[in-house]
């Protein structure tokens, strides 16, 4: 007992801390994207009917799609934490996994998605894209940089989810040690969030 | 005040997070039913409250913003409200500066 608590002591761990500097880091992810929302403000303001007319463009049904994917996705991340906290490893691996899945269905839509549009000529640069007014090809060029920006945040996420399966796997992520995947969760909801805004932008307001 | 090594977590049944989801879910369907409608400026104000209800969601339940100190909600307020602080100045900016 007592050399475990010795062992115990040694063992320098500060959950609090790692939640913080976790909480810290998603808002310079807020203020990254922030920025650019604050760009997408603006442009629309001055070029409504541009980006109406190009918004018109996107297919409301995948992203509606890809939204329902995403929202899954936090609820199946959301519950692999109360799996291990409740010591159930072999479920909360399971839940990570989901989670990693459904993020590979979100980026194979947005693969169609983008190569549809790129054999249209909607890419920046793209020649049909180009003999659009301004407010078209500024609404693409957005929409480029910010899915662009947002799905690369989903990568970085699904590399994220699989060190967690490892980590649950191999046990340094347990029952009384789960800091990690709570962190990892709170990353994948804030790419969720971001999401939740890019979809109405983007799909709906014609 | 015994933060540190304690892992003083509240765990939140699967319950709770499939209503949450469920919510998120019929949110998404209204938002894209009343973008079909042509209600004008309406539609933009619609779909962003609908959205900032969506995150207020996530952040709340999914995000354990509701469980968790009250250090970490004046945190994501603060960084929110300087978001809105920079929007808002932008227009004060770009409306009066043409």
């Amino acid at each position: 007992m007592n050399h475990s608590n010795a062992v115990q002591a040694h063992m320098h761990r500060d959950d609090y801390g790692a939640k913080i500097g976790m909480w810290l880091f998603l808002f310079t992810e807020l203020i990254l994207f922030g920025g650019l929302f604050i760009v997408y403000a603006v442009y629309r303001f001055t070029y409504g009917d541009g980006f109406s007319l190009a918004s018109k463009e996107l297919d409301t049904l995948v992203g509606m799609i890809n939204t329902i994917v995403l929202l899954t996705s936090s609820l199946t991340m959301a519950m692999s934490i109360t799996a291990i906290q409740q010591g159930r490893r072999r479920l909360s691996i399971g839940l990570v996994g989901a989670t990693n899945a459904l993020a590979l269905v979100f980026m194979v839509n947005k693969y169609f998605e983008w190569t549809a549009k790129f054999h249209h000529g909607l890419f920046p640069g793209g020649k049909e894209l180009l003999e659009r007014t301004n407010g078209e090809i500024l609404y693409f060029g957005l929409y480029y940089v910010m899915t662009g920006l947002h799905a690369i945040h989903v990568l970085i996420g699904m590399v994220i989810m699989t060190f967690m399966m490892v980590y649950l796997k191999t046990g340094h992520v347990n029952k009384d040690s789960f800091v990690k995947l709570e962190n990892s969760g709170l990353y994948w909801h804030l790419v969720d969030l971001i999401w939740i805004f890019l979809f109405p932008l983007f799909y709906l307001i014609h | 005040m015994d933060h540190g090594t304690k892992n003083h977590a509240h765990v939140i049944g699967y319950g709770t997070y499939i209503l949450v989801w469920l919510g998120l879910l019929s949110f998404t369907g209204i938002t894209v039913a009343v973008a079909g409608m042509d209600l004008q400026f309406y539609n933009i104000a619609i779909a962003l409250i609908i959205a900032t209800v969506k995150a207020i969601m996530v952040m709340t339940i999914f995000m354990h913003l509701k469980f968790e100190d009250r250090v970490f909600r004046i945190f994501a307020t603060v960084a929110i409200l300087t978001l809105l602080i920079f929007l808002v100045l932008t227009f004060f900016d770009y409306s009066f500066a043409r």
